[in-house]
């Protein structure tokens, strides 16, 4: 007698018992669930563990992506209310200059200029930003590109804050533990933080504004409020990494207002997927890493990373978080049939 | 006589462009009352209800509601009001649960004051009030995804969506437009009932039959224009109206 097997979608099992609540039978679907969160996390946390190995470089590496990972959820959570953003700089330069002002000026410490830096910095984006809440789309984008470049220009010509030589020789941070682990962490509370958050009801809510912002206005509900709110939250990421990388650096200038702020995070949302978070810190862990790889090219290096770009845009505009959910639901096992 | 007036339109006017669309309409409401607002297409209608409801900013006119004039105020300071208005296009939460689509208004600051809403209780009260406009409880359809609901259902739930306000005043925009016959013979009882309870109702409608036998009052639109005012037969009877209606009477 033979057996026959037939495939069987791993999820099905799960999926079958009920559309949407899931109802988990063994601890084989648990690991299906499981691993996909897992795995990144404790990815994530052994990187800095490879010290040794890769050498301070690559280090060097990590920390700028989960800033710019970071930057890219910012991205991400204004995206879910509808505020397509083109200024992620804004909270980058006004995190990392608060912090540079209070620890070049009062002299105060790193564990207390960051969380002042970020609170502060991401306070003066909300309000800064909040006579334009009001315009949609392009309208919308357009301001926050120009506002970090008409601020580095402010800075500039009014040499405050350092003017254009900026400010330098700030305190260092506390050891290359706390350098590593500390954006690590950061960005992993804020990928999961946004996903619990916008699957809230809250969250709906704000995800409503963007569909529909007339049935939400008609839900008595003041769109504005809320908008200035997810702001804030996605300030609070922007200025955190513009916070750190202050006393990362020891330094602070107009770089931090620079463009690069602004496209990358958007870049990596756009490749990583947009709408998942996890989709951004994705794209930041493949364009960060890559654009240093391709730094050996010299001038060649951007023709490669632009030409990589198109190529995965192109291929996969769901964006590369989405197309691995997919096809992650569609594995298959072979089952015993009869 | 303050008192029993829920809503006072005075003289409101609204042009876009070249085009005028409401011109000088006034008109008021009673508490409990039913008002039925009709007219061909394009006679403003619906403009009327975005003027009301501060979706439309009037160019000139008064919009007094419960003594106080909530003219060009934002569309969510007059929802917290108790004005609930459904829109003639739903445009829902297509990859939401139809429950869920509900969680925008129960999630007001207007909802947590009148029914102290907690979080957990919200899903609870809004499978309560989509039964309320008959969806099955005790089927799947209050959780499946609001797109694959048919558009009768989407029509209710844009209901559902205004009675989760708790209004004083209620709205509804061609709620029967694209529902069938039964439907509409399903929703009209809903609508009675709510009137009986107390509640204020504006409805803008084409089906002339079905809004008749619940309307004690109507006004008619035509242009921009208010050209009747009163009792649904009595209106029908004028030769204005008549006229307006010539041609587009087969459709209803
Ligand atoms: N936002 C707008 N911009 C420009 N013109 C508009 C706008 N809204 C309405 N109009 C015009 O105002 C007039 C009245 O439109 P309205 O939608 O109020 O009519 P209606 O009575 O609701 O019609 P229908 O029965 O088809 O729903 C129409 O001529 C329409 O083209
Ligand atoms: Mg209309």
């Amino acid at each position: 007698m033979s057996v026959r097997y037939r495939k069987e979608r791993l999820d099905r099992g799960i999926k079958a018992r009920c559309e949407d609540i899931f109802a988990l039978s063994s601890y084989r679907e648990m690991l299906y669930l499981l691993l996909p969160r897992v795995l990144p996390v404790i990815a994530l946390l052994s990187l800095p563990l490879l010290k040794g190995v890769v050498g301070l470089y690559w280090e060097k590496v990590l920390v700028v992506t989960c800033a710019i990972a970071l930057l890219a959820l910012s991205w991400d959570l204004m995206a879910s209310v509808g505020l397509v953003c083109l200024g992620q700089a804004l909270f980058f330069g006004a995190g990392a200059y608060l912090t540079g002002f209070l620890n070049h000026s009062f002299g105060w410490p790193p564990f207390l200029t960051i969380p002042l830096g970020t609170l502060g910095g991401a306070l003066f984006c909300t309000l800064l930003l909040l006579p334009v809440l009001r315009l949609r789309g392009i309208y919308f984008a357009i301001v926050t590109l120009t506002l970090p470049l008409l601020l580095a220009r402010f800075i500039e010509t009014t040499k405050i804050l350092g003017g254009n030589v900026g400010m330098s020789g700030l305190s260092p941070l506390p050891g290359i533990w706390f350098e590593l682990y500390v954006p690590v962490v950061a960005l992993l509370i804020c990928l999961f933080g946004f996903r619990r958050l916008i699957n809230e009801d809250y969250g709906l809510v704000l995800q409503g504004i963007r569909d529909n912002d007339r049935a939400v206005m008609s839900g008595a509900i003041n769109i504005y409020k809320l908008k200035a709110q997810a702001v804030f939250i996605a300030g609070v990421a922007g200025a955190f990494a513009g916070a750190f990388m202050t006393h990362y650096y020891q330094f602070v200038g107009m770089p931090a207002f620079a463009l690069d702020y602004s496209i990358l995070p958007l870049t990596c949302a756009v490749l990583g997927g947009v709408g998942s978070f996890a989709g951004p810190t994705l794209g930041a862990f493949i364009l960060v890493p890559l654009s240093e790889i391709l730094r050996a090219f010299g001038t060649l290096r951007v023709v490669f990373y632009s030409t990589i770009l198109i190529i995965c845009v192109v291929g996969l505009p769901e964006g590369i978080f989405h197309y691995i959910q997919r096809k992650y639901h569609q594995f298959e096992r072979l089952v015993e049939v009869g | 006589m303050e008192d029993s007036t829920i809503l006072t339109v005075e003289r409101v006017s609204k042009s876009f462009g070249g085009v005028v669309a409401v011109d000088g309409v006034s008109f008021h409401l009673e508490k409990g009352e039913l008002l039925g607002i009709i007219g061909p297409n394009g006679s403003g209608k619906t403009t009327l209800v975005n003027l009301i409801t501060g979706f439309v900013r009037p160019d000139s006119g008064k919009v007094i509601y419960q003594g106080k004039e909530i003219t060009g105020k934002m569309p969510y300071k007059i929802a917290e009001l108790g004005i609930a208005r459904t829109f003639q296009m739903v445009r829902p939460f297509y990859q939401l649960p139809a429950f869920k689509n509900l969680i925008i208004p129960l999630y007001s600051p207007r909802v947590k004051k009148l029914r102290g809403g907690k979080y957990g209780e919200r899903d609870d009260m809004a499978v309560d009030l989509l039964e309320e406009v008959g969806f099955e409880r005790d089927s799947f359809v209050p959780y499946k995804m609001a797109a694959s609901l048919p558009h009768g259902y989407l029509k209710r739930l844009e209901l559902a969506r205004c009675l989760a306000l708790r209004p004083d005043l209620l709205i509804l925009d061609e709620l029967f437009s694209g529902m069938s016959m039964s439907e509409v013979a399903s929703t009209l009882p809903i609508i009675e009932r709510l009137n009986e309870g107390g509640l204020s109702i504006i409805m803008v409608e084409h089906r002339l039959k079905e809004l008749f036998r619940i309307a004690n009052r109507v006004i008619v639109l035509n242009f921009g224009r208010k050209i009747a005012d009163g009792p649904p037969h009595q209106v029908m009877k004028k030769e204005e109206v008549k006229a307006a209606y010539l041609g587009s009477e087969g459709e209803t």
